[in-house]
């Protein structure tokens, strides 16, 4: 006697009386009771449904399958009682359409590695081809907004410097700080041992400037704006609301792609000026408490050490890693498609390219200037 | 008339208030064990809102919800789980998992409620997709692939993966063509009888009030007018005459009864 039937068993006969609700939410109990059941030698099986609350499909399912397995031991199925019309569902809609599992592709190459290679190969190649596209559809756009200024969006562009510019200063004044600061208090270390303190303020200045100020700031706004760019522009593309840009004629390079990238260029100089400035007051904080460089010797030094160029090869490093990051995350978030996990993949994707090409960038300024000498 | 099935829904007293805005202020409704409930109303008066407040997903300013008797703001989290088991809901757009197929679809609230062998869930899963009408096929697509009839069609088979007693449409035929529409609400009067399925949905369609629900409420005045189709349709209030009246009920008229 359990929840759900009761058996009666007796020489070759098995007789059930099934009982209680039997739903979807205990198929598990039900399912447990049923497999229970010793089977064998059973010629006879009879179902009494009377007692039988409920039966919904999922379990009319389940005792189909008992049925069935039944059967094939070579018992005769009979109900006392009316045979319950859900298993009558059941018989007709299965017999509509045999079962076809949507399983894997049946064939499965053992050349494996070889196919996947093929298929990375040419899947990077439509890839770059499609980045080359669009970065030429970026570039018409650019050059048609230029013609006729009425298209370059000042106010989107405004919205843009805003949301990536004015918000990040907090982010981008913090770590430029903390950056200067452990960079002036490392050297600081390793240069008190020759006696030479007074080129921390070279280092700092020298590495915050040309270096570091413009890398941190384009890094942060990677993480910050590339991924705002791929996730806003993804979700657009999710909810159709691109195509019905192109639908009524607006060019979504136009509104979307170009005052993205433009406002990144306007922002990202004027942050790389104020993570400058943060860093340099950061590298005079240490030094004046930690080295007792007074203030006026601080800044006397940084403007000896500090060369023609010193400020601006940073500087003019900061709207090329804006186009890079911009066009980026704006690249993604138009290439999603049809899911939600593609827009977080794609987003991921977004901040990790853009991340990896500011500081391969960065790297071949860094030959560059070393050339042409500066 | 019959005698009067039990109570499964009640909705007591609601009152939902947006800033200044009202809108059901003090609204009753009560749906019978296998009634095909139509809730109709204006737009913006509240048809989604009133679904929310139901399912749970808004707290109503005051009064209750009862499902099955038991007030919902009154349970447990475990209790409350145990009764969204006992109902299926589709959406608007149908809310299907972007990222999953049909098939995962389907089976996503099994995984959640029952524990069941992978082999058995999935063939369940290709039974509620049979049972609602759609090829074998579509088992493996996403939703992308789908057209809008198969996307409510797939979605009322992942609303009745748990084969509940009580099921929530909202607009299920919204967005499909006179012929999709009328094979949808043609299933869903299959699915009724043969399941004994209590049908709570929100609608505009006339023809799938009148081929489907036996009773109607309708959201005037923040307040719910609730009664048999074949009585309210001669209800006095002038947007209900006008509902029911109007020029596209009567182009409906004439084209059923000619």
């Amino acid at each position: 006697m359990t929840d759900y039937l009761a058996a009666r068993r007796s020489a070759d006969t098995l007789e059930l009386r099934l009982r209680g609700e039997w739903r979807a939410l205990r198929l598990k109990e039900i399912g447990a009771e049923l497999t229970a059941l010793d089977l064998t030698g059973v010629r006879r099986l009879v179902i009494a449904t009377q007692d039988l609350a409920l039966l919904d499909l999922s379990s009319a399912w389940r005792l189909r399958e008992f049925i069935a397995t039944a059967e094939r031991v070579g018992a005769a199925v009979s109900f006392s009682g009316a045979r319950p019309e859900r298993l009558q569902i059941l018989d007709d809609a299965l017999a509509r359409v045999a079962f076809q599992h949507p399983g894997a592709p049946a064939h499965e190459s053992h050349i494996e590695p070889v196919t996947a290679l093929g298929r990375h190969v040419v899947i990077m190649a439509r890839d770059a081809r499609a980045g080359l596209a669009f970065l030429g559809r970026v570039a018409l756009t650019a050059l048609a907004a230029a013609a006729s200024p009425r298209r370059l969006r000042p106010i989107a562009i405004a919205r843009h410097v805003y949301d990536t510019g004015v918000t990040a200063i907090p982010i981008v004044a913090l770590i430029a700080f903390l950056i200067s600061v452990i960079i002036a208090f490392l050297s600081a270390q390793q240069l008190q041992k020759f006696g030479a303190e007074i080129f921390v303020v070279d280092l700092v200045t020298i590495g915050v400037l040309r270096e570091l100020g413009v890398l941190l700031t384009a890094i942060i706004l990677a993480g910050r704006s590339g991924s705002a760019f791929a996730a806003e522009i993804g979700a657009m593309c999710l909810n159709e609301e691109v195509d019905a840009l192109y639908a009524t004629g607006a060019d979504p390079f136009e509104l979307l792609v170009l005052p993205r990238i433009l406002g990144l260029m306007i922002a990202l100089p004027l942050l790389t000026v104020i993570a400058d400035v943060i860093g340099l007051a950061g590298g005079a904080l240490l030094c004046r408490f930690l080295l007792d460089i007074p203030l006026t010797q601080y800044l006397h030094r940084v403007s000896e050490s500090i060369g023609p160029m010193t400020f601006w090869v940073g500087v003019l490093k900061a709207p090329v890693f804006a186009v890079l990051i911009g066009l980026a995350g704006v690249y993604r978030g138009l290439q999603v498609r049809d899911s939600s996990r593609e827009l977080g993949r794609l987003t991921t994707v977004a901040v990790v390219q853009s991340i990896f090409v500011v500081i391969l960038a960065d790297a071949l300024f860094a030959v560059l200037f070393m050339e042409i000498g500066i | 008339m019959t005698p009067p099935a039990p109570v499964i829904l009640e909705v007591r007293r609601i009152v939902n208030r947006f800033g200044g805005q009202v809108v059901h202020d003090g609204l009753d409704m009560q749906v019978y064990a296998q009634d095909v409930f139509g809730i109709v109303g204006a737009s913006g008066a509240g048809k989604s809102v009133l679904l929310r407040t139901i399912l749970g997903l808004q707290h109503p300013q005051s009064g209750a919800v009862l499902i099955g008797g038991r007030n919902l703001a009154q349970l447990s989290d475990a209790e409350l789980r145990a009764v969204k088991a006992d109902y299926g809901a589709t959406f608007q757009a149908g809310a299907l998992y972007s990222a999953l197929t049909v098939l995962e679809n389907v089976q996503f609230p099994m995984i959640e409620h029952l524990q069941l062998p992978a082999e058995a869930r999935a063939e369940l899963a290709m039974l509620k997709i049979r049972l609602v009408g759609l090829p074998a096929d579509t088992a493996g697509k996403y939703p992308s692939q789908l057209s809008g009839g198969m996307v409510k069609r797939a979605a009322l088979a992942r609303a009745l993966a748990l084969d509940p007693q009580l099921l929530f449409l909202d607009e299920p035929t919204s967005g499909l063509d006179p012929i999709s529409a009328a094979a949808f609400d043609g299933l869903l009067q299959q699915l009724h009888q043969q399941l004994r399925l209590t049908v709570v949905m929100i609608t505009h369609d006339l023809d799938t009030i009148f081929r489907t629900c036996n009773r109607v409420g309708v959201i005037v005045d923040r307040r719910m007018e609730v009664d048999t189709l074949a009585r309210i349709v001669d209800h006095p209030h002038p947007w209900i005459q006008a509902y029911f009246h109007g020029e596209r009920a009567r182009a409906r008229e004439e084209r059923d009864g000619a």
